[in-house]
């Protein structure tokens, strides 16, 4: 280790010493929950289930199935013969033929309603690489880029931390279910403009990260038409695209830009992993398309510096250019994800709460709005932190995701067995009802005290239930001293 | 697919989209072309160009393939590694699998001949040596702050270290009269020099082995550098990305070694080591860069930038299988330098037979080509011009001095580990060839030009010879100058 040498501090970098990069928010106290008690079905049951991690867990069978009955064309061939050429392999294009693949994929997943070509699609190390490269390309340090809230807290460090670029918010709320208005558009321009930010795009995420929702066509064309005539970029993050769980409720932004024949097309860009998709988020996969020749070669160009490893786009191109593969991946995919949302969504109804409307995604948007002491980020805090202690889930609290209202939470489902859904539905049910219970306990025994009713005049006043309710209160009674 | 270009978009990219920061458009990339137009092959096209500007690391691919037939379980693809394939597909911590940490630790060590232990837990990745050159830039400098570096040096510094960050490199440079060294003197003067500029200094980069000069450097240079990066209170960053290419015993020494020889030399929170697996093992595409830093702060730092530029985890399981196993690692490291000795020994032998010398060095997958004599003038006009020659008509693509920021011309980096010994010989003969038709012509010329002298005293002996001339001069030759036809 380090001798101590008495020295002047030694200078690190603005970038270096700058919080951006996100991690020190209070939201890790629920990692830390759950990295310090990990729910195990038989070796720790009582343990923090994690409800905070969007990934896709659900199909991984369909991909081992693949590889074992493709054994030659993801290994480098017999004798090895591939592997050195594809071990030096370092051309910034990529694989042509994982390129292809690609594409093809990405038509695939809108169902042909799109087409892509392989000389637009650049290869980086995951859309994580993908969203900070776009930025450093469309942005100088200093300007803006309008984001819809609720959006993905990893944003904050992907567009800003090395790039120096600022967020907008573009304010969504729940009463319109979130969605993105023209005049929330102009509001958040008008707010950089006021901050003397030159607004340089508009980044949205479709599906939504953490709606769980896709942006509805008209909408699309809106966001579109004003981009157009603000004559700003539009980043369309649609790493969600394959985990829509009804095909047709699915628009692209591609599918706009055809069906407008392309014009003024080169002002979008796409991003796209096959994290979330194929469930793959060890293997770095991601992807900027543009409509942009200028910011193709450049966008080719600094991926230099996060290129795919050689290995793993050989492997993809063999897999994902198996059409008969990918057709049933997607199909069965998409059921999967679908059954799993059903089961949540019934679940928490039955323990008596809402959630938005969804149709894609790993997680559900679940309202607790109603059971907040104050419709305050304190107050969504305070429940949250029940979660985490009482219940034992790690959910992630909307306030982490830069929501306007209090009260949302992202709750994902793709990421466990079935079985501990239900572990965690069950637990959730309970904690309800606790609440809803310890709710009247709480005022009951104020209440108590205030009138000095006896204990047990109190049970008599509420007949059938008493016996529960006496046993609740006299517990909070007892607590309390 | 049609899309309608609009100019006003050149206008709606950020700066660094639009400036040259990338380094492309350099006049070397001639060289590139050339080769890509009409690259050499031993039957389709053996009079294309051979490829000696890349610097890649092809002698041992045989020992690697035989260790991956006899190993599927590194591949999570295979019956035997599948197993692995859901908990490796998922795992995105960008800490790393602990087992690649440690045997990228194992093999770092075992590279330096054990003479040093390197921490797992101060290893971070990033995308090959270029994302890891970029992220240490980001750590250390804010933009417009500036870089040292001793020239010449790879060209891809002035796009990693500069284009996104905003940094400067202010070149340290060093002369062939004292092979190349680095001074202290050097070092004063290009410290200086930014001072005087009003460009803070943060820290000094030096690649060790030397990438294009093939040398490392002595531990008394070392200890210099290093009480110099001290004294002045900036960071020093190693990158040692050719430490497994050295091909002289257990003479090369790391910084790390110098740090645990002598703890008290240095605050070792200025100390960073850039490394990859793209030289030593041959793996430029897999992009497995390392940042190892002895300092805890740039270490957690580095480590969260590494989300941009995280390795694909299918390789680090396969790394991480292949770099633990100690026979192979010690067998392979062992085996790769003797294969690059004899490489380096084949070419500098054949050229010394034509008179052609280069910097002694006994490192990299290159050697340091002294073509100063072939040059019309000591300028770097003419060593473009020579460089054409190199290119058009011996049919090679070797790199410029200049390309390297050399202060001196006629140098030029020629790769020899990235071809089969057959491709070798052709290459060889071809400079020889091309050397023996101008030494001849050179002989020629010569006495032709005493010839001709004797020849203008008589007329008619002027009208003969002067035929003569023209049936054996080359239009390259001097001599051949509207000048001097018009004296006839």
């Amino acid at each position: 280790m380090a001798i101590e040498i008495v020295q002047p501090s030694v200078g690190l970098s603005k970038i270096a010493v700058s919080e951006t990069h996100g991690e020190n928010s209070p939201y890790f106290a629920g990692w830390k929950a759950y990295d310090e008690n990990p729910y195990h079905e038989k070796h720790n049951p009582s343990g923090v289930i994690q409800m905070g991690l969007a990934e896709n867990q659900v199909s991984f069978d369909l991909l081992e199935e693949y590889l074992e009955s493709n054994q030659e064309a993801t290994s480098w061939g017999k004798n090895v013969s591939g592997f050195r050429e594809n071990a030096l392999f370092q051309d910034y294009h990529g694989l042509l033929a994982f390129r292809k693949a690609m594409a093809s994929f990405m038509e695939q997943v809108r169902g042909g309603k799109a087409k892509f070509n392989p000389e637009r699609i650049v290869l980086t190390a995951g859309a994580t690489a993908a969203n900070e490269l776009l930025t450093f390309i469309l942005a100088n340090p200093g300007d803006a880029l309008l984001v819809p809230t609720p959006y993905y807290p990893g944003f904050d460090r992907d567009l800003r931390w090395r790039t120096g670029v600022q967020i907008v918010p573009i304010h969504c709320e729940s009463s319109n279910n979130f969605q993105i208005t023209p005049e929330a558009l102009e509001s958040a321009y008008d707010h950089a403009r006021s901050m003397n930010m030159k607004v340089r795009g508009v980044l949205i995420t479709n599906p939504s990260n953490p709606l769980g929702a896709t942006i509805q066509r008209k909408v699309l064309e809106q966001i579109l038409d004003f981009v157009t005539r603000k004559n700003i970029h539009l980043v369309s993050d649609e790493i969600y695209s394959g985990s829509v769980f009804h095909s047709d409720e699915f628009v692209s932004i591609a599918e706009i830009l055809e069906s407008r024949n392309y014009k003024d097309s080169e002002r979008c860009h796409i991003v796209y992993s096959l994290s979330k998709d194929l469930g793959l988020p060890g293997f770095r996969v991601g992807t900027v398309y543009s409509y942009n020749d200028q910011v193709v070669t450049t966008a080719r160009r600094m991926s230099s510096f996060t290129l795919i490893s050689s290995q793993t786009q050989f492997l993809l191109a063999s897999m994902l250019s198996n059409k008969e593969f990918t057709e049933k991946y997607i199909k069965i995919n998409r059921e999967r994800l679908r059954k799993r949302y059903e089961m949540i969504v019934d679940g928490l109804k039955k323990a008596g709460i809402e959630c938005l409307k969804g149709n894609a995604g790993l997680f559900c948007w679940m309202n607790l709005s109603p059971y907040l002491n104050e419709a305050t980020r304190e107050g969504e805090l305070e429940i949250w932190k029940k979660m985490m202690e009482e219940v034992k889930l790690n959910i992630s609290p909307g306030s982490s995701c830069r929501c306007s209202g209090a009260g949302w939470f992202r709750v994902c489902f793709a990421n466990m067995s079935e079985e501990t859904l239900e572990v965690a539905l069950r637990r959730l049910h309970e904690f309800m009802d606790r609440r809803r219970n310890g709710q009247k306990t709480h005022d009951l025994s104020a209440l108590a005290q205030v009138q000095s009713f006896s204990l047990g005049d109190i049970c008599r006043l509420f007949g059938e239930r008493s016996k529960d309710l006496k046993s609740d209160l006299i517990s909070s009674l007892s607590d309390s001293r | 697919m049609e899309v309608a270009l609009n100019n006003n978009t050149h206008k709606l990219l950020s700066k660094i989209a639009i400036n040259d920061g990338h380094g492309e458009n350099s006049p070397y990339f001639d060289g590139w072309k050339a080769y890509d137009t009409n690259p050499y092959h031993p039957r389709n096209n053996p009079s294309g160009v051979i490829q000696m500007g890349l610097a890649e690391n092809q002698l041992c691919f045989d020992l690697i393939e035989e260790w991956i037939k006899n190993h599927p379980e590194a591949s999570i693809c295979s019956p035997q590694g599948g197993f692995d394939f859901k908990e490796i597909a998922l795992f995105q911590d960008y800490h790393g699998l602990p087992e690649f940490r440690g045997a990228i630790a194992n093999f770092m060590s075992r590279v330096r001949g054990s003479r040093v232990k390197f921490d797992p837990s101060r290893i971070v990745m990033s995308g090959g040596a270029t994302g890891a050159h970029e992220t240490v830039a980001f750590c250390l400098a804010n933009r417009g702050e500036a870089f040292l570096v001793p020239t010449p040096y790879y060209p891809g510094f002035d796009r990693d270290l500069k284009w996104r960050t905003g940094i400067e490199l202010i070149p340290v440079v060093c002369e062939s009269t004292n092979n190349f060294k680095v001074t202290l003197g050097a070092l004063e003067e290009a410290y200086d020099k930014a001072r005087e500029s009003n460009i803070k200094v943060k820290g000094l980069l030096i690649t060790n082995p030397s990438n294009p000069l093939g040398t490392f450097f002595d531990k008394d240079t070392l200890k210099t550098l290093v009480r110099f990066i001290n004294e002045k209170n900036i960071h020093l960053v190693c990158d040692e990305i050719y430490a497994g290419t050295v091909t002289n015993g257990n003479e090369f020494v790391s910084i790390a070694e110098i740090l645990e020889e002598f703890p008290t030399i240095c605050n070792h929170n200025l100390i960073h080591i850039v490394y990859s697996l793209s030289k030593d093992m041959g793996f430029p595409g897999f992009r497995v860069g390392i940042i190892y830093s002895y300092n805890d702060t740039v270490v957690n730092i580095a480590r969260k930038m590494s989300s941009f530029g995280l390795v694909s985890t299918q390789t680090q399981h396969m790394v991480a299988s292949m770099l633990s196993d100690n026979d192979f690692v010690d067998h392979f490291i062992c085996e790769s330098k003797i294969r690059l000795a004899h490489r380096h020994e084949m070419f500098i032998g054949e050229l010394a037979e034509v008179g052609i010398g280069s910097l002694e060095s006994n490192a990299g997958l290159f050697f340091w080509m002294d073509l100063r004599r072939f040059l019309k003038e000591p300028t770097f006009e003419s060593e473009m011009t020579f460089w054409r020659i190199i290119i058009n008509e011996i049919k090679l693509n070797v790199s410029p001095g200049s390309s390297f920021h050399c202060e001196e011309p006629g140098w030029f980096r020629v790769c020899f580990a990235n071809m089969d010994d057959e491709t070798v010989m052709v290459a060889v003969e071809r400079i020889k060839s091309f050397v023996l038709e101008r030494r001849m012509l050179e002989i020629k010329t010569k006495a032709m030009a005493k010839n001709k002298k004797q020849c203008w005293q008589n007329n008619l002996q002027l009208k003969l010879s002067s035929r003569r001339l023209e049936d054996i001069m080359s239009p390259h030759s001097p001599l051949n100058s509207p000048m001097l036809r018009a004296q006839n």
